[in-house]
């Protein structure tokens, strides 16, 4: 069983970090705010919205280029960061804690297990 | 770090924002030894010049001013664009990096006929000192000669102790730029650094110059785009009736027919990046269009703004469709800002 606080990633850069009731927090990595450097807009899903693993559902704009945020898994959209709509530069400062882009409750939450590891994700990178 | 025709250059050395805001408000320093350096020599030196660009260096009052111009092809489309230095006994051009083969092969077979020889000075750096506060390391500089650049005007320069220094730049701050021999570009950069500047990468290069809404070759202007279309009319000098440099009678052309293009600013109150070869449009049924040729996020302005080859129409605004939604933007003049401020007019 994973731990509370342990981050699972996609290969396109995207983190979750479930809880108990199996509602994901999803983000980006630290690796792709490296890449895009200076993030300046950021658009988010609509609350209620049902997404579909592997689904575009935010865009994140830096000054080098637009890229879409995948949900890592299925589910319904019950929180996003609104702060980030403001303050965009959140996501470089702190992209695994403040910089959160939104939350779903999982349509299955076992499904968790089945993104990669920290360590999977880090040498997918390296590739 | 990114290899930049050739070059491994940085897009940034942390947060390109933070690098274009301390030119803004601060000093910045670049290191641009990418640019090609060419001195023309010889008894047509000046005749071979006043042929090769559009601009007229007879203008250039001084030694060491500098004088910005296109050099066209014979159809009048811009091959490159240029600063021209007076020199003793020449002129030296500093081209860019992307265009050094063409221009190279150009000015080389455009040369046989006249007195003149060219060389490349891969021997000498170019370092740029930008900002309010390049003043503060212009003063602080060990070069006695470089210090007097001081009572220089803008474009005006000096020459000593092996560096060739003067008022010019690509982000619309007061500042200077330095060519000298790469030993001693280490020092002036330590230097420089000591005296306050901060390195500035490629990246808010990129964004200074679009605020300041200067050119970038292969953005702007291509070697199919004339001056009149790409905001270089002023640079395109037809005083002299005798001198007929390369790509007038085109130029000539064009003024009859009357230009079809300009080159606008576009500034957008919506959370979108316009970016290079995107489509504009002007009616609904999309018959109207312009293509954007820089775009970016204003770290000054704090808002999206670009430039594009539209029309000439004097329409206000236009639109451009980005994820499914359609994204207005206010047309005005190509500029945006100058010395910090803004200076962008908005079309009334």
């Amino acid at each position: 069983m994973s731990s509370a606080s342990e981050l699972r990633y996609l290969a396109s850069h995207e983190w979750g970090r479930i809880d108990e009731e199996g509602i994901l927090t999803v983000g980006i990595s630290e690796h792709a705010q490296d890449l895009l450097g200076d993030i300046v807009f950021v658009e988010l899903p609509d609350i209620g919205k049902e997404l579909d693993a592997e689904e575009e559902s935010a865009i994140v704009e830096s000054v080098k280029a637009a890229s879409d945020v995948y949900a890592p898994l299925s589910g319904e959209v019950i929180e996003i960061n609104e702060k980030l709509l403001d303050e965009p530069e959140i996501v470089n400062n702190s992209p695994l804690e403040d910089g959160w882009f939104f939350k779903i409750k999982l349509n299955d939450s076992t499904a968790f297990e089945s993104l990669m590891t920290e360590e999977e994700y880090n040498a997918s990178c390296e590739d | 770090m990114v290899d930049f025709h050739g070059w491994s250059m940085p897009i940034n050395y942390g947060s390109q924002i933070s690098e274009h805001v301390c030119v803004r408000e601060n000093c910045g320093i670049f290191d641009v030894s990418h640019m090609t350096i060419l001195d023309l020599k010889g008894k047509d030196a000046e005749e071979f010049v006043r042929k090769l660009i559009s601009n007229d260096v007879r203008k250039l009052n001084e030694l060491y001013e500098g004088l910005y111009s296109a050099m066209l092809n014979d159809d009048g489309g811009v091959i490159d664009d240029l600063i021209a230095y007076k020199l003793e006994n020449g002129y030296r051009l500093v081209v860019n990096c992307a265009t050094r083969g063409e221009d190279l092969k150009w000015i080389s077979t455009k040369a046989k006929n006249y007195s003149v020889e060219m060389e490349e000075r891969d021997d000498l750096s170019m370092v740029a000192i930008q900002g309010p506060n390049s003043s503060e390391v212009l003063s602080n500089c060990p070069a006695p000669i470089v210090r007097t650049l001081e009572s220089k005007k803008k474009q005006q320069g000096v020459y000593g102790n092996d560096m060739f220094a003067t008022k010019t730049g690509y982000t619309g701050e007061a500042g200077f730029e330095v060519i000298l021999p790469h030993d001693l570009a280490v020092g002036l950069w330590k230097n420089a650094i000591k005296a306050g500047a901060q390195p500035i990468g490629l990246g808010a290069r990129d964004t200074l110059r679009l605020e300041a809404g200067m050119n970038l070759y292969g953005f702007e202007m291509d070697d199919s785009i004339s001056p009149f279309e790409c905001n270089m009319t002023w640079t395109v000098d037809f005083t002299d009736e005798d001198r007929n440099f390369f790509g007038k009678e085109a130029l000539m052309r064009m003024k009859k027919e009357n230009k079809q293009y300009e080159l606008v600013g576009l500034m957008l109150e919506e959370r979108a990046i316009l970016r290079q070869g995107q489509k504009v449009y002007f009616d609904d049924e999309k018959n109207i269009e312009g293509t954007v040729t820089s775009g970016t996020y204003s770290p000054t302005l704090k808002k999206p703004i670009a430039l594009a080859r539209v029309p000439k129409i004097s329409a206000k605004s236009c639109y451009a469709e980005m994820r499914g939604k359609e994204v207005f933007a206010k047309i005005g003049s190509p500029r945006f800002i100058k010395e910090g401020k803004e200076i962008f007019k908005e079309r009334i």
